[in-house]
């Protein structure tokens, strides 16, 4: 491991002031639980790392009318443990509640997650189906990117040397409404997906129409997949074996895994189909409440 | 004569469940572990690895890691003393220092990727890392074969060329072929003619690793006298010096080995690795020198076992008795000899009376890493094999396969593949006792919708091995005693040894403090594997707790002034044969010594030939989800003859780990390959073992047929368990889905394929 500087400024200014001083060769630090195996494997060479847990602004969980704000450095336990939130966007909560094990969630977050922009991130796939925002800073000022544009590949995002993503801003749900997220681990836990898939539906007030849906998944192409064809040809529809059917199937179409040693193509192109049924499923249930 | 002895019943001791005399420090994380050890001035250093499975080195220039500041001392292959080809028994396996020491470091070509190219050793160990990235290594690479059918070609690239075959007892050149050995016995090709019924199939393994929790380390010091002092997790302090001196051309009495608690071994932790290098580096440095292996390295650099490649074929009469049974196994043994088809051949045909038996078997060099010893290393793979057939025999011709496997039981007399005649075993008892246990007796319920379950049994064997073990023991002035014995403690054995001595002294479990003591401290004591460490230390044990009788009858019969030979001791207590009142607790005798003589102290030890045959029989419930293969163990019994069991929790404990790592192996595990030789999958999460999520409580059955050649029956216990599980799986797979995998591991992929 390259030896580097630990700077830990209170305010996003002297963040992003830091973090511009070293260009790609200084990151910020969240929960550190990528960051530093990275570190260690000697993936990077970093001369400086920017704790961001000292910021106030970043460790900060605020859910009101208009939706719900996760800081960038809040780990998973604060975001599954809130009664408001697992009320009110459960899909939020299966992929935090997954994410390693209970060591690792109490240190790290979804920005961290979202920042490490893995295929497989389990925190991505319900913030990209809850059409979340990212909020992101720096010496320049503050900007918005949509979660669903905000991976570019495996571990690069749009993040350019210098930024800092500030918050992750999802609006509030409309009624009617549910998300779930689900991933296939050949073992039971402290796995990674070989195929995640986060739903998030909208039903008409009867419950038995879909108004619209997104589905999001993981682990089956170089950045996670936004599969629009498979959520928008539920909108309209009925809810029924043969439409969540039809819908899944999209989903598999939309899926450009690669055979290695997680799983092969074949495989994953079934789990999508058969887990992106199972959480329509499981919205459509939450959505009835 | 080897003795024998009747069995006992009556025990104080044996068969009771005392906590661990090393588990407070082990909870509390006050033992002192291989990365624990700092000596005064240590430095760190680390290796450069091949980045290629195979490759020739045209140089290494290494000046610029010797300037980086911080650095002591840098070496190469030039550094290795140049060892002879020499074959030396480590109990499990052997070693040939020609060999073991090219695979610590690579000298003109590096064989499998990771192999060391250099080491270096600096003021810590981020200093070490960042010098070994400036040594400069050019390689001419070469094209690398990482399975048997690739490496047995004609145009197959070799790997040692320098090697010479042996081919039923023919020299061979220029071939990736160390062995091939043939056992033959009977009439093979007419009783297989005349069979009603028969089976034939291919079963393919990838290696898998024994994925102990603590990498291999080392601490070295050789100082101004040559003496070098060692401290390691080793599975053997004594094989390990036999290993560090003959790899650095030393006496053995030059070497002091102190091994640490271990962290997991499994077999694992037979060879050394680090050992001779940290040593080499301390003689460069001055220094004591400290290695830590990172996981990575131990994946792509230490003992995985043989991935394989077998055909078995079955014959059976009509009454359902086998007749005949061949088997042609090809072993990978990594970039080195050595690959465990001798083990293969002795377990492969163990559970079963079979008049006519073939087994050919080829140990074969691969570009990956050399394989070491785990858990009764051969025996799992021909196991898969074997107890796949033979269910798929009996599903053929309608046969019942537990009823099938007691109609066709080893016993007394039954010739092994290999043409050992067993002595009395304990099959036909396993097999009875699964037939009456709770799990075989118990339906196995419905399953959730979308989903399937299934049942499968199979049997499974290990010889046991005896060889040489020491243990010493000393009278403290409170009525305890110090026993010092020579096995590294993995699995609890140092208070099996304990109870031991506290059976024949008649003193409580607690009353005895074991130490595993160093090259120094006790006499020579074999590895801690091949399932022989409670039969023969514990053996060494009994002998040295009663020659302390005999010292102790001395020291009564100078305070009573009477003669030695009227002394009795009986249940802890002495006492005199003419007057029967006159009597002397241990303990009480104990504060005495100083008045009678002085210290109190004794010694015993062994050179055994088996701690017999271990049988085992497992039943696996398996429940799978139809639409993503995913696989649950839902239940899971293991039954076994473990002779007496000492200690029951710890026996109950080695079928457990053994099952869990059966399970994993069947499932999930593997060396996943790429076609460059690099290994995809070397990380704990990748490599995906078992976890206790993924587990079912596993029930054991213990049988108990003492062994007669221990004195309170002791067997072989922990390395049989891991042979049943991997086909008790694919039975049990088999029996929910109505499809046979042929193929490890038998992973969500593979399931779905079977299913389409
Ligand atoms: C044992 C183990 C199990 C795991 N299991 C899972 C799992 O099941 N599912 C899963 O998805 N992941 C898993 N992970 C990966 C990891 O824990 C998650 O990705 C986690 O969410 C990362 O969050 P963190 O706060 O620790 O991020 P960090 O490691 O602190 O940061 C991750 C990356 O994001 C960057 N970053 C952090 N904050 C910011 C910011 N504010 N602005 C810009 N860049 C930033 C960092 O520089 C770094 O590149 C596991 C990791 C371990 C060690």
């Amino acid at each position: 491991m390259h030896p580097f500087a630990y700077v830990a400024p209170s305010t996003v200014a002297e963040a992003v002031a830091e973090l511009s001083k070293h260009g790609d060769r200084a990151r910020p630090l969240a929960g550190g639980t990528d960051l530093l195996v990275k570190a260690r494997a000697n993936v990077w060479e970093l001369d400086a790392v920017v704790d961001i847990k000292n910021i106030p602004e970043l460790m900060t969980l605020t859910i009101n009318g208009s939706g719900l704000s996760i800081g960038a450095g809040v780990p998973c336990y604060q975001v599954y443990d809130n009664s408001e939130i697992a009320a009110q966007y459960p899909g939020i909560v299966d992929g935090a509640s997954i994410i390693g094990g209970i060591q690792i969630q109490s240190r790290a977050g979804l920005g961290g997650n979202l920042c490490n922009a893995a295929p497989s991130g389990d925190g991505i796939p319900s913030l990209i189906a809850l059409s979340a925002v990212a909020k992101i800073a720096s010496v320049n000022g503050t900007r918005e990117v949509a979660i669903e544009n905000f991976c570019t590949g495996p571990s690069r995002t749009v993040l350019k040397a210098g930024e800092l993503l500030v918050s992750i801003e999802v609006p509030k749900p409309a009624a009617n409404s549910g998300a779930a997220y689900t991933r296939f681990i050949p073992r039971n836990e402290m796995d990674i997906a070989v195929a995640g898939v986060g739903v998030f539906v909208q039903l008409d007030a009867s419950g038995k129409n879909f108004e619209s849906a997104r589905i999001a998944l993981a682990s089956v192409g170089p950045t996670l997949i936004l599969a629009s064809a498979a959520g928008d040809s539920l909108a309209g529809k009925p809810v029924n074996d043969e439409t969540i059917a039809a819908a899944s199937a999209l989903a598999r179409d939309a899926a450009t895994p690669i055979t290695d040693m997680r799983g092969t193509i074949e495989q994953r192109k079934q789990l999508v189909e058969v887990l992106t049924g199972r959480m329509i499923n499981k919205a459509v249930e939450r959505a009835r409440g | 004569m080897v003795a024998t002895f009747e069995p006992k019943t009556d025990y104080k001791v044996v068969g009771t469940r005392p906590i661990r005399h090393d588990g407070y420090d082990k909870v509390t994380g006050r033992a002192i572990y291989g990365a624990d050890v700092k000596l005064p001035g240590l430095i760190w250093a680390v290796c450069v690895r091949s980045p290629h499975a195979h490759a020739n080195i045209k140089s290494i220039d290494t000046s610029a890691a010797e300037a980086h500041e911080g650095v002591f001392a840098v070496i190469t292959g030039a550094d290795m003393p140049k060892a002879e080809s020499k074959l030396v028994d480590l109990g499990e396996g052997n070693i040939n220092f020609k060999w073991a020491s090219n695979k610590l470091m690579a000298d003109k070509k590096v064989l499998y990727r990771g192999h060391p190219v250099a080491a270096i050793a600096a003021i810590d160990r981020y200093t070490a890392e960042e010098a070994a990235r400036k040594v400069v290594v050019e390689y001419e690479v070469l094209p690398s074969v990482t399975n048997v059918v690739d490496a047995l070609k004609d145009d197959a690239p070799i790997i040692l060329p320098d090697m010479v075959g042996d081919d039923l007892g023919e020299d061979v050149t220029n071939t990736n072929m160390a062995a091939h050995v043939r056992h033959e016995f009977g009439d093979v090709a007419g009783a297989m003619a005349s069979a009603a019924h028969t089976v034939e199939r291919e079963y393919n393994m990838q290696m898998v690793h024994q994925g102990y929790i603590e990498p291999q380390n080392a601490t070295a010091t050789w100082d101004e006298e040559d003496r070098i002092k060692i401290w390691t997790s080793t599975q053997g302090a004594f094989p390990a010096r036999t290993q560090i001196a003959g790899i650095l051309q030393v006496d053995v009495s030059r070497v002091k080995v102190t091994p640490t608690e271990i962290g997991g071994g499994f077999g694992g932790k037979i060879p050394v690795y680090f050992e001779p290098l940290a040593a080499i580096l301390s003689k460069k440095s001055q220094r004591p020198v400290k290695m830590v292996m990172e996981r990575t390295a131990v994946f792509e650099t230490t003992g995985p076992t043989p991935g394989a490649r077998m055909i078995v074929k079955l014959g059976a009469d009509a009454n359902g008795k086998l007749t005949a049974a061949t088997a042609d196994i090809w072993f990978e043994a990594g970039a080195n000899p050595g690959a465990f088809i001798g083990p293969a051949a002795m377990c492969i045909y163990a559970p079963y009376e079979i008049p006519n038996t073939r087994i050919d078997g080829w140990d074969v060099l691969v570009n990956k890493p050399k394989v070491a010893p785990y858990r009764a290393p051969g025996s799992p793979q021909v196991a898969f094999a074997m107890e796949s057939a033979v269910n798929e025999l009996c599903e053929n011709a309608g046969w019942d396969p537990l009823n099938f496997r007691i109609d066709n039981a080893s016993k007394e007399g039954t010739r092994r593949g290999d043409g050992v005649l067993f002595s009395k075993i304990g099959m036909q008892e396993v097999l009875e006792a699964t037939k009456e246990s709770a799990h075989w007796n118990a339906p196995i319920g419905d399953a959730p919708e979308g989903k399937v379950r299934g049942r499968g049994i199979a049997s499974g064997y290990w010889f046991n091995i005896g060889l040489k073990s020491s243990a010493n023991l000393a009278v403290n002035s409170d009525g305890t005693v110090q026993l010092t014995e020579g096995s590294t403690d993995i699995g609890g054995s140092r208070t099996s040894m304990a109870m031991h001595v506290a059976e024949v002294l008649g003193i409580g479990a607690h009353d005895v403090r074991p130490t595993v003591g160093d090259t120094e401290s006790i006499g020579y004591t074999d590895v801690t594997g091949g399932s022989r460490t409670t039969y023969a230390t514990g053996y060494a044990c009994w002998i040295a707790a009663n020659n302390l009788v005999d010292v102790l009858k001395e020291r009564v019969a100078v305070l009573w002034d009477i003669n030695k030979d009227d002394v009795e001791f009986n249940d802890g207590s002495f006492s005199s044969k003419a007057e029967a009142q006159k009597t002397i607790g241990f303990k009480e005798l104990a504060g005495k010594l100083d008045d009678l003589g002085g210290p109190a102290n004794s010694t015993g030890s062994v050179d055994l030939e088996s701690a017999g045959d271990g049988f085992g029989m497992h039943i696996a419930d398996i429940e799978i989800d139809l639409a993503t293969g995913k696989s649950d163990i839902i239940r899971y019994t293991a039954v076994q003859d473990v002779g007496t069991a000492i200690h029951p929790a710890y026996v109950e404990g080695q079928l457990q780990g053994g099952s869990a790592q059966g399970i994993g192996w069947a499932l999930n595990e593997e060396y996943y390959m790429q076609d460059d030789g690099k290994m995809a999958n070397s990380s704990f999460l990748d490599y995906r073992m078992p976890t206790t999520l993924d587990l079912p409580l596993i029930e054991t059955v213990l049988v108990e047929v003492p062994n007669p050649l221990h004195p309170y029956g002791v067997r072989g216990v922990g390395e049989t368990p891991i042979c049943p599980p991997i086909p008790a799986i694919a039975n049990a797979i088999n029996d929910a889905i109505g499809k046979r995998l042929y193929n490890t591991p038998m992973n969500a992929g593979s399931i779905l394929k079977a299913l389409k």
